[in-house]
């Protein structure tokens, strides 16, 4: 573990970077330091690995204050990642990966075997293995500098804005992959960055913090939206917290209507018999269950139902893996108010209104609280 | 007579292929002067303008260096160390090697300052040395540049050397000063373009070095 006792850095200026911050950074999961820029998230990291040495207090890993520890070693034992990837332009990918090997004195043959195990980790295609680094996209540089971290192995990796540089669609798909590898890896991570959606997406725990240096809330993500410690986080997470904060609850909760879901090779009686008075609109399935769209059952003629005549479901959600926000933002963009629930296979596996959405944000938000003081 | 005439009438002569006074022994001591005069600058200015590069301090002292040594007029300080030493190869190594430590010693300095600051961090980052910092991943990024400073050295060099006859030494400029001495144009004329061969030589010399050592990562990307 990493512990971080009452830390001060204060310049030769007088400017103070982090003010008496204290934080108990968890085994195996990922940490992520959140604030505006100023607050001292870099500095704080950037003390773990002693890149910056506190003016006061101390931090211990696993119980050993870092400052007793000769410095070098301790940064092998800590991978870096920082934005941009700081790749070395003059080594081909396999070689900036095989860097830290290299540096622990293993030999070339084994340490180039091993980067070419984590370019595969880390979904690099091993053809890339001789280019260099300018001839890689953004996206894939940021990989390489991932895989360069994770090279020796190391039980911590410290990760400085990893993902700031890169357009929206790659920062996704890096951090998709970064929860993947974490799962794999269970790696001690140490994340900054100034993206709370970043931070509420990637973090086991949350730190938020504000300019000055000082810590104003840390708790777990789900904590953070339902309870911010004050104004300043409350701001910082934004209007729309409440909607989310739904990412963390199950889409199990809903109860699924079943009725009125007919194939597109339906009868006239089953059109009649599924329709009922609650659900104005049927929805029409494929032959092989997946969704094509809705219709009222007027418009249905039994034996040529047509795809172009549906209207669009907007997205379904994944009943059970998807969470109640995907499930509420289903609803609202189908123009019936009904969201679309599928199975793993994308088969339809019934429908929900707005209103039972509702009614389950409801109950959560109820169970949430008394979780809450459970826990309190 | 034109010029050309000069240089085909310096070349074709038979007499000016061999001997003391020929082309091959006055080109091998230009060289020989040349690089002796090129590796004492750069083990001067090398070292220095890489480790100030490095830790970022004494640009201002070494712009002013730089700025002195280059308002010193190679031909009056050969005069003056002539008349302090007395004849010999050092009085005339010393003004070539005043005249290449500037260029050697700012540009390097400089190059080593423009490096990308982002991986030299990640080296640091990750555990490297310093000196593994300055070499592994500084050196290669500037070498480009680095040595452009010592090729602009090398020619300077390449074209002073001349002096060295001034002091009864040979080289090149032993035709260029004999040649005026017996006003024997053709003499001059040659000596002068063997000198513009061996500057384009020089070049061509240091083009295959940067094809060689600078790696195609930042050959390309620079």
């Amino acid at each position: 573990m990493i512990r971080i006792d009452s830390v001060t850095k204060r310049y030769p200026d007088g400017t103070v970077a982090v003010d008496r911050l204290s934080l108990e950074i968890p085994d195996r999961s990922i940490t992520v330091l959140v604030g505006p820029s100023g607050c001292g998230k870099t500095t704080t990291l950037r003390m773990i690995n002693r890149m910056v040495e506190p003016s006061e207090g101390a931090i211990t890993l696993d119980g050993v204050d870092i400052s007793r520890q000769p410095v070098n070693s301790l940064r092998r034992s800590m991978g870096y990642v920082i934005q941009n990837a700081g790749l070395f332009q003059h080594r081909t990918i396999v070689d900036n990966i095989a860097t830290v090997p290299r540096l622990l004195g293993w030999n070339k043959a084994r340490a180039r075997s091993r980067a070419r195990e984590l370019m595969e980790r880390v979904g690099l295609d091993g053809s890339l293995a001789k280019r260099y680094p300018y001839q890689l996209s953004g996206g894939q540089q940021q990989r390489v500098g991932v895989a360069r971290a994770l090279a020796a192995d190391p039980p911590v990796l410290l990760m400085d804005e990893p993902f700031s540089a890169v357009d929206p669609i790659v920062r996704k798909g890096l951090q998709e992959e970064l929860l993947r590898i974490q799962d794999e890896l269970g790696k001690t991570i140490v994340f900054v960055t100034h993206d709370i959606d970043e931070a509420i997406r990637l973090g086991s725990m949350v730190a938020v913090m504000r300019t000055g240096g000082r810590l104003a809330q840390f708790a777990p993500p789900a904590e953070l939206l339902s309870s911010p410690a004050d104004t300043f986080v409350e701001d910082f997470l934004g209007v729309d917290r409440g909607i989310r904060r739904l990412s963390f609850f199950t889409s199990e909760t809903l109860e699924l209507e079943k009725t009125p879901i007919v194939a597109v090779d339906a009868t006239a009686e089953q059109i009649a018999s599924r329709s009922t008075s609650e659900t104005p609109y049927l929805l029409v399935t494929g032959l092989d269950g997946r969704p094509l769209g809705w219709s009222e059952p007027g418009d249905l003629v039994a034996g040529d139902i047509t795809p172009e005549q549906l209207l669009s479901y907007g997205h379904p959600f994944e009943y059970g893996r998807d969470s109640l926000r995907a499930a509420l933002d289903a609803a609202v963009l189908s123009p019936t108010g009904w969201a679309v629930a599928v199975d793993g296979a994308g088969r339809a596996a019934g429908v929900v209104s707005q209103q039972t959405i509702g009614e389950a944000i409801r109950a959560a938000h109820a169970k949430g609280l008394t979780d809450a003081k459970v826990a309190g | 007579m034109n010029v050309l005439n000069f240089i085909q009438a310096f070349f074709s002569d038979g007499s000016h292929w061999h001997g003391y006074d020929g082309i091959p022994t006055r080109v091998a001591e230009h060289i020989q002067y040349s690089l002796q005069a090129l590796a004492i600058a750069a083990a001067i200015g090398l070292p220095i303008g890489l480790v100030t590069g490095h830790y970022g301090r004494g640009g201002n002292t070494l712009a002013l260096v730089a700025t002195g040594s280059r308002s010193l007029p190679t031909f009056g300080l050969l005069v003056l160390m002539v008349t302090w030493l007395g004849f010999g190869l050092t009085p005339v190594m010393i003004p070539l090697v005043v005249l290449a430590i500037p260029p050697v010693l700012v540009t390097t300095y400089e190059a080593v300052r423009s490096v990308d600051p982002s991986p030299v961090d990640a080296a640091r980052g990750m555990g490297m040395h310093e000196s593994r910092i300055l070499f592994q991943v500084e050196l290669p990024g500037a070498l480009p540049l680095i040595l452009g400073g010592l090729r602009s050295a090398a020619i300077q060099i390449v074209s002073t050397a001349t002096i060295a006859a001034y002091v009864g030494l040979g080289g090149l400029g032993r035709y260029i000063i004999d040649g005026l001495y017996q006003r024997n144009y053709e003499k001059v004329v040659g000596g002068a373009t063997l000198v513009a061969l061996m500057a384009l030589v020089t070049i061509g010399v240091f083009w295959a070095i940067s094809r060689i050592t600078v790696s195609p990562g930042v050959r390309r990307s620079g």
